[in-house]
């Protein structure tokens, strides 16, 4: 439909963005009143704690307000704005504490002023834009109605003097005002969206200060990660190869003592020996596997993946595009990320299908695990989907865990693999 | 002989017990755990005890802790200990009551079973018997071995591994008369005083190296 082409679904529209900018007006409108009782609370603070009482309802109502508007900043620009505020700790006085020291607090502040002259200013506009186009159009209409001044002639009888062509000349200049009318609420509603982006989302500091916080606890849960990895193949060489050799060495001890008084006990030992030595080399092939899968090393994460399907004891669907070889740790991360959800799909949720999708966007590696099982997968309970989120996190990658209970169980995980 | 094994790994208790039943020993008890080894061993009160450093709940010196606190209550129980690595702090913590009967051997020796076993009776009538590699890693770090000939060197070895005279003789292919000769002059070298008894020997070689090398 052209935009001058006036329909049913054009006045629908116009009828909701004025909505919308009333909205924004209203939540402008406090602005004022708490401006004045932050100025109050200052002095009112010397005095005793109910100066700091009022800030903080001040702040707590402003916060809501900005909550608001940064969803409706969304709505406007499809981009998330997000809250910039530190973490409040407990107790009321650590809180002020952390409230007074957070710059997006005073900004919030800072925004609501913005966010008055912005909402009513528009709406002013809006209404004088209206009123105009009406009486423009309806100039001619009124000059008849009205051929007499009376005390109170509207605007435009009297700046057209009552003359006839210059009533009709008012028209085309009406019907022009009333497309303005229509047409600018849409940039209003953005402009101020972007009013609040610029001041009520986190400033470039606080990003990055969120940044290091979250790349500081990552590496922490990295290292750990890894130390605890350590720990398992040393108690796994410990218990199991390292055992099974010196029990081998035992075996052939005994053997080597017995063997001329009797030769039968001595063969028995022999075979002993033979078939642990069978096992120790059967634990240390898994563990290297535990370690670093051979073929994923060979082949890389494709055949790995292909691979692990192929142990699997359920039929697998496997959809891999991906025709590059990533960074090592990161082909890591993401395979072993794969086979613990597949272990969990096999272990806890009896699935009968399982499905595994890589997508690679070029920036990130996008996995997506999913099965027919009864659902119900709850991370804070097991170590799998703890461990697959510390070895994703090591890494700044995210995973998304849906399991309603009935299933089915999908986790969508994002490792970025700048190449 | 009265036996009571403490070892975590099923395979490796059940191998030492048939070896030690076959090879004459009673096993009277078998420990996997750590928890209450220490009243075991002093309930029990084995003629010799096999007690892997290594054991649960922690898997870390819990079967050393135990020996060592049977022995407090309990001086002298004999007690072979057996580890995966050379540690000589163990041994040294092993060896600071000073009261004998006690072994702290590698692990893999139970693989060389002639010997593991006359360690083992060893131990058990009171001698002392540390594990080569941990005499060898003593010994290398020791400048005051500068000054001894190699053949006081490998005396000196052998007889901080719990070696007799004859048996040290009979390892160098010399006379019982002149390893005892060599002792003397090593004794002399080293300032310590002389001694007759065997693991008291031990232990005073043991004392010195590990003394003179904190």
């Amino acid at each position: 439909m052209p935009p001058y082409c006036l329909g049913v679904e054009q006045i629908r529209r116009h009828g909701r963005e004025l909505g919308r900018l009333a909205a924004g007006a209203a939540i402008g409108a406090p602005a004022p009143l708490l401006l004045l009782l932050v100025v109050a609370s200052v002095p009112m603070s010397a005095a005793g704690g109910l100066g700091l009482g009022l800030f903080a309802a001040v702040v707590w109502v402003t916060r809501r307000l900005a909550a608001r508007q940064r969803r409706r900043a969304r709505a406007a620009l499809g981009a998330t704005v997000p809250s910039p505020y530190r973490p409040l700790p407990a107790g009321p006085f650590a809180r002020l504490n952390v409230v007074l020291r957070d710059p997006a607090t005073w900004r919030d502040l800072a925004w609501l002023p913005c966010q008055f002259v912005a909402g009513t200013g528009t709406a002013v506009v809006l209404v004088g834009l209206w009123l105009g186009a009406v009486q423009c159009v309806t100039a001619p209409a009124l000059r008849g109605l009205m051929p007499e001044p009376t005390g109170f002639d509207p605007l435009v009888l009297e700046l057209t003097g009552r003359s006839s062509g210059l009533a009709w000349a008012a028209v085309p200049v009406g019907l022009a005002l009333g497309f303005v009318a229509s047409r600018l609420p849409r940039h209003l509603i953005r402009m101020q969206a972007r009013l609040a982006a610029a001041l009520l989302g986190p400033t470039a500091t606080t990003r990055l200060n969120a940044r290091v916080d979250r790349l500081t606890h990552t590496r922490a849960a990295a290292v750990d990660a890894s130390a605890t990895e350590l720990r398992r193949i040393e108690r796994d060489l410990h218990d199991g190869a390292q055992a099974r050799l010196v029990a081998v060495a035992m075996s052939l001890g005994v053997a080597e003592d017995v063997i001329d008084a009797d030769p039968a006990g001595a063969k028995a030992m022999l075979a002993e020996a033979r078939a642990t030595a069978r096992a120790a080399l059967t634990e240390l092939r898994d563990l290297v596997r535990g370690i670093h899968p051979p073929v994923l090393a060979d082949r890389g994460l494709n055949a790995a993946v292909q691979a692990l399907a192929l142990d699997l004891p359920l039929p697998a669907e496997l959809d891999l595009c991906l025709d590059r070889r990533l960074a090592a740790p990161v082909e890591a991360a993401a395979y072993f990320a794969i086979a613990e959800a597949l272990t969990n799909a096999v272990r806890h949720s009896d699935a009968t299908r399982v499905r595994v999708a890589i997508t690679d966007t070029g920036s990130a590696l996008r996995i997506s695990v999913r099965d027919d099982g009864h659902g119900g997968a709850d991370p804070s309970r097991g170590t799998g989907l703890l461990g697959i989120r510390r070895r994703l996190a090591a890494f700044d990658g995210e995973l998304r865990l849906s399991s309603p209970p009935g299933g089915p169980t999908v986790l969508d995980m994002e490792l970025p693999c700048v190449s | 002989m009265r036996v009571l094994i403490a070892e975590d790994q099923v395979l490796l208790r059940d191998g030492l017990s048939r070896m030690l039943t076959a090879y004459g020993f009673d096993v009277v008890a078998t420990v996997a755990d750590g928890t209450d080894l220490a009243e075991r061993l002093v309930s029990v009160r084995p003629d010799v005890a096999v007690i892997d450093v290594r054991l649960p709940p922690t898997f870390t010196d819990e079967g050393l802790r135990a020996a060592v606190a049977a022995r407090q209550r309990v001086p002298g129980l004999p007690m072979l200990v057996l580890s995966q690595y050379v540690e000589r702090l163990y041994a040294r913590e092993l060896l600071a009551d000073r009261a004998g009967a006690v072994g702290y051997l590698l692990k893999d020796r139970v693989g060389e079973v002639r010997q593991f076993v006359a360690t083992l009776r060893q131990v058990a009538a009171g001698g002392t018997v540390i594990d080569t590699d941990v005499v060898a890693a003593l010994l290398r770090r020791r400048e005051a071995l500068a000054g001894l000939t190699p053949r006081q060197q490998d005396v000196l070895r052998l007889m901080a591994e719990g070696h007799s005279n004859a048996a040290v003789a009979e390892r160098l292919v010399i006379t019982e008369k002149s390893v005892s000769n060599i002792i003397n002059t090593l004794f002399a070298k080293l300032g310590l005083p002389p001694s007759t008894s065997h693991h008291r020997r031990v232990l005073a070689v043991l004392a010195y190296l590990d003394d003179r090398d904190r």
